[in-house]
């Protein structure tokens, strides 16, 4: 029973932060919150007895393409705080 | 909401109910018996003595499949480096993050590359594997240098061991075409199952994948590192 809750709040937060990714107007915000929907779906990995699985997610999902994203955005100038003064650090 | 929108919240919908049909479908406390599973994990510890039965699928039974999983990570990997990792002469290189950062990164690197080389060296034995402890490896390396960008990650040497750690790779498969007559085939002593020492070639396959993923997946983000910033 209480792995039922785990895995709720595992998915609710992967339904939260996918909602988040696809609303955000922040690229760097929504590369972040792609990031969590990835953590969220280890966790739920775990829980279904794959931790092999779990652990390149958590590695591959979470980590290396959240980083490859960001560092996407950086080179073609969508790398941004703050959402609403667009380009008014540069 | 315009028509991309609309299509990638279709997306998430699904994914919800696909979610929940999942939940509704495995019981948590129940071991799914039958079907090639059931098969797979009867065998697979006489066949090929890999306490984790993950990796007798993957390196044993479907080694062919992980060198075009390789494959596959080679050509994305070489594709992103060419499209956005093309750096600008006259660029300048980033200046150096500040004290904590560059302590953290110094302090974190041996952490790390002891985490990679674990799940990668007990990849037989518990959850993880070559990918795994690549990907941790690349994290690892790519840390210091995102921590002070002047000291950028040396090339040459990323990329010889990567072309040398697919060979190798490629090498024991050969040689296992030779010795049993098939291509990839497990070599050498299966040994006693949960030591270090046991499972024959598959931890040496797994080396050769955790070396090969790490230098691939640092070069990468070092060379997207390196590259200036759009302005």
């Amino acid at each position: 029973m209480m792995l039922f809750w785990v895995a709720l709040i595992s998915i609710v937060v992967m339904l939260g932060a996918a909602f988040a990714a696809l609303f955000l107007e922040n690229y760097l915000a929504a590369t972040a919150a792609l990031s969590v929907v990835s953590l969220a779906l280890a966790v739920l990995f775990v829980i279904l007895q794959a931790p092999d699985v779990a652990l390149a997610e958590a590695a591959v999902g979470a980590g290396v393409s959240s980083v490859i994203l960001a560092l996407t955005l950086r080179r073609v100038g969508l790398w941004q705080i703050e959402t609403n003064n667009r380009r008014s650090d540069k | 909401m315009n028509l991309r929108e609309a299509s990638s919240l279709i997306f998430i919908v699904g994914l919800g109910i696909l979610l929940t049909a999942v939940i509704k479908i495995v019981a948590f406390d129940n071991t799914i018996t039958g079907g090639v599973g059931a098969t797979i994990l009867n065998q697979a510890p006489s066949d090929l003595g890999t306490a984790n039965i993950v990796t007798s699928v993957l390196l044993g039974y479907r080694g062919l499949d992980t060198l075009g999983e390789l494959t596959v990570l080679f050509v994305a990997a070489t594709a992103i480096g060419l499209v956005l990792g093309q750096r600008r002469v006259d660029a300048a290189l980033e200046p150096d993050a500040g004290f904590i950062l560059r302590i953290a990164a110094d302090l974190l690197f041996p952490f790390l590359i002891m985490l990679g080389a674990y799940i990668i060296l007990h990849g037989h034995l518990t959850p993880g594997g070559g990918f795994q402890g690549g990907a941790i490896l690349a994290a690892a390396f790519f840390i210091p240098i995102l921590a002070s960008p002047a000291t950028p990650l040396n090339h040459r040497v990323s990329s010889s061991v990567e072309g040398l750690a697919g060979a190798a790779f490629i090498i024991i498969g050969l040689l296992a075409l030779f010795d049993k007559g098939y291509f990839l085939a497990p070599l050498l002593g299966k040994g006693e199952m949960g030591q270090l020492f046991s499972a024959g070639s598959l931890p040496l396959l797994y080396i050769a994948v955790g070396l090969k993923v790490g230098a691939e997946l640092a070069g990468l983000l070092a060379r997207l590192q390196e590259t200036e910033a759009s302005d």
